[in-house]
């Protein structure tokens, strides 16, 4: 079963020049001990459907379900909320620094929170155990900088702080948004490693939302690609990275250098810009930008339907099933179906 | 960048060996560009509201030599605090150097006054990361990109006006928007406009801090597209600073890799890539993501330990000694010097053929 199942999430911002449809029409689950990337561009939704889901956004019009363990989330009183969320949820976000207190220090912040959860634990022990979080994360010395303040750890170690407190209550699911952003190369690949670690010792289940296909290609299980407010692909990682059906996925592989196969050559970007979330485009919401929109992709929104022959891979797209892949014969699938070669 | 058609680097130099200076038999001169010698800029740390006393120096760039030629693109790396945004700024006048000099078009240009630069900074262009930050959000885009013509007194205003919409027009935006405002354009068109102030006064180096760092890869490739057209159309050289390891690849023909305040390593790009020599570039590659799950999963990874030290107090000897895999005795004593003939490394026990990370 699973830990977490989304369905059908829809979360709007009401602004005075419309409404904002962030997300529109979300459903996912997550398994004990998986890792589910959901991978998107600005504004495609992927932190909002998150936050929404631990009651992060009190502002926002929000309708479907998230039912964690037999409890809807999205029902909740914010009282019960808070209590899952930290203990059973934990949440690592992208910037450290605005998420620890600079005022405390970091040894306090990570025992406060064992407290605040568990009035049962002494300080003494809250303290021990922050000291011996940090140390699972990899600072060293953790003893003596369990009493230092924020500003005295580096980018990574404020991260790792951050891990340990996410970790602190034995969360069963970790939400990690960006975690690796802020960080150099050097560091992101420490902390990756540190959280996939950690993932496999306590069995979390763990959603990663980046916006970097180069950060999931060795972490993720499965990969759930988003635009405009809804997914448009998921599949299990080397599907999306070697077998992608739908062309924004399949855009979005032919814009990172040195991930195709013309490494020295230009790159292929994906024309225009991102669609607004007031005016979204009809029908598919890609297809202003799709080089193989076809008259039912703006008339008709594709459902997120299960690819042939694929197990578990499923697509938003009217293109035929057999437009699989990077190469030619699936180009000329692509090309033939939506009559770009002739055009 | 890589891949264009034969351009100005290959009539004026081999691009390998961009570390030695080309005699011009025509005027005499050096051919390269850009000439950083032994650049030097350290940022005094003061102490006391009145009595200011120096109590000791962020050595931000401590003795770094480049150059390049005209055409090229000279990529430079390194994680944050590396000092690679300040040479950048030394280089573009935006900074006095505490030491060394920096050499235009075989013009010394160091430490110039601001009305001795002023011919130069025409030639010399800057572009930031943040296409935001560096655009007034009061102003019409046309008249931002306008400024530097009307800085520099170039033009009617009917003149600058339709060079203004020429170069929109160059750089992918409408120039129907000449009267819009920053704010109205989204993360990518913004930069096109930085583009496009960049490229007004027709520059021959243009230097670009983390052009493409704040947008998304579908955006990102399509400005690193047009900054490849711009170059093969105008014969600009660039110098590129990212931290993003796939991105410089794809456009540098020589790439340099900065650790606290000094180059590691200079090589050709892709023989950078395949055989690092210096032990830091094995690791910064070994740790750069790659979107191929079979990459990802085949290759090895350098474990670097512990953080990047403070460039107020460097480490004796190399630099990189106390996190160095490879480190003994000599690192923590004698500071190695940038030395090779194409593929320069400083590295007392730099990585031989087929001892690096797998990749």
């Amino acid at each position: 079963m699973s830990l977490l199942e989304v369905k059908d999430l829809k979360v709007g911002f009401p602004t005075a020049d419309g409404l904002v449809q962030a997300v529109r029409g979300l459903s996912f689950s997550v398994d004990p001990g998986r890792t589910l990337a959901i991978v998107g561009e600005s504004g495609s939704g992927k932190t909002v459907s998150t936050q929404a889901i631990l009651g992060l956004l009190p502002e926002a019009d929000i309708s479907g379900s998230a039912v964690f363990e037999g409890v809807d989330l999205l029902r909740l009183d914010e009282e019960r909320l808070r209590r899952i969320r930290g203990s059973e949820i934990s949440v690592i976000f992208q910037d450290p620094l605005t998420s620890l207190h600079p005022l405390y220090k970091v040894g306090w912040q990570i025992a406060e929170m064992i407290r605040v959860h568990d009035p049962g634990v002494g300080r003494a022990q809250a303290r021990r155990r922050a000291v011996e979080l940090l140390g699972m994360v990899g600072i060293s010395r953790p003893d003596r900088r369990v009493d230092d303040y924020p500003h005295q750890f580096s980018g990574g170690m404020r991260q790792r702080a951050m891990i340990a407190m996410a970790l602190a209550l034995n969360p069963k699911l970790v939400v990690a948004d960006e975690p690796t952003t802020a960080l150099d190369a050097t560091v992101q690949a420490q902390i990756l490693d540190l959280i996939a670690g950690l993932q496999r010792e306590f069995d979390i289940a763990l959603v990663l939302i980046t916006h970097d296909l180069g950060v999931v290609a060795g972490v993720a299980d499965e990969v759930m690609v988003m635009y405009a407010g809804l997914p448009v692909e998921r599949a299990d990682r080397r599907t999306i990275y070697y077998r992608p059906h739908h062309p924004y996925t399949k855009g979005l592989l032919e814009s990172i250098p040195g991930s195709t196969g013309a490494r020295q050559g230009r790159l292929r970007p994906i024309p225009g810009q991102p669609p607004s979330m007031i005016a979204v485009p009809s029908g598919c919401a890609f297809h202003p930008r799709c080089r193989y929109a076809m008259p039912v992709c703006v008339a008709e929104r594709p459902p997120l339907g299960r690819v042939t022959g694929d197990g578990d891979h499923a697509s938003a797209c009217w293109l035929p099933h057999q437009a699989i892949g990077l190469g030619e014969e699936a180009e000329a699938v692509r090309l033939r179906a939506s009559g770009a070669e002739t055009r | 960048m890589n891949g264009g058609p034969p351009d100005a680097r290959t009539a004026n130099g081999d691009p390998l060996n961009g570390g030695a200076v080309h005699e011009d038999p025509l005027n005499g001169g050096a051919v390269n560009l850009l000439e950083v010698d032994d650049l030097v800029k350290h940022f005094p740390i003061q102490e006391g509201a009145v009595l200011r006393r120096t109590v000791g120096q962020v050595r931000a760039v401590d003795g770094v030599s480049l150059t390049l030629a005209p055409g090229e693109t000279l990529g430079l790396v390194g994680e944050t605090g590396c000092g690679k945004s300040t040479l950048a700024r030394c280089i573009a006048g935006l900074h006095p150097v505490t030491s060394g000099k920096v050499t235009f078009d075989g013009q010394d240009i160091t430490n110039l006054s601001r009305s001795a630069m002023r011919p130069f900074r025409r030639d010399i262009q800057v572009m930031f990361q943040d296409p935001y930050g560096s655009l007034n959000p009061r102003r019409r885009v046309g008249s931002i990109i306008a400024d530097p013509l009307v800085i520099h007194g170039v033009g009617t205003a009917k003149e600058r006006r339709r060079a203004v919409a020429e170069l929109m027009e160059r750089v992918g935006l409408n120039p129907e928007h000449y009267n819009r405002f920053p704010a109205e354009f989204s993360g990518g068109q913004r930069q096109r406009i930085g583009v496009a102030r960049a490229l007004a006064l027709k520059p021959r180096l243009i230097i670009c801090d983390e052009p493409v760092s704040a947008l998304d890869v579908s955006i990102q490739a399509q400005i690193l597209n047009l900054l490849k057209d711009l170059q093969d159309d105008f014969g600009l050289t660039y110098l590129f600073i990212a931290h993003d390891l796939s991105v410089v690849r794809h456009v540098s023909d020589r790439i340099a890799v900065m650790y606290l305040g000094r180059v590691a390593e200079l090589a050709e790009a892709d023989e950078l890539y395949d055989h690092p020599r210096h032990p830091y570039s094995d690791a910064l590659l070994s740790a750069t993501a790659v979107a191929d799950p079979d990459v990802a999963d085949r290759r090895g990874r350098v474990v670097l330990t512990g953080d990047v030290p403070s460039p107020i107090d460097p480490p004796s000897g190399c630099r990189f000694h106390p996190r160095c895999p490879r480190a003994q005795e000599v690192c923590s004593v004698r500071e190695p010097v940038l030395e090779g003939a194409a593929h320069l490394t400083a590295c007392h026990f730099p990585i031989g053929p087929g001892e690096g990370a797998p990749r």
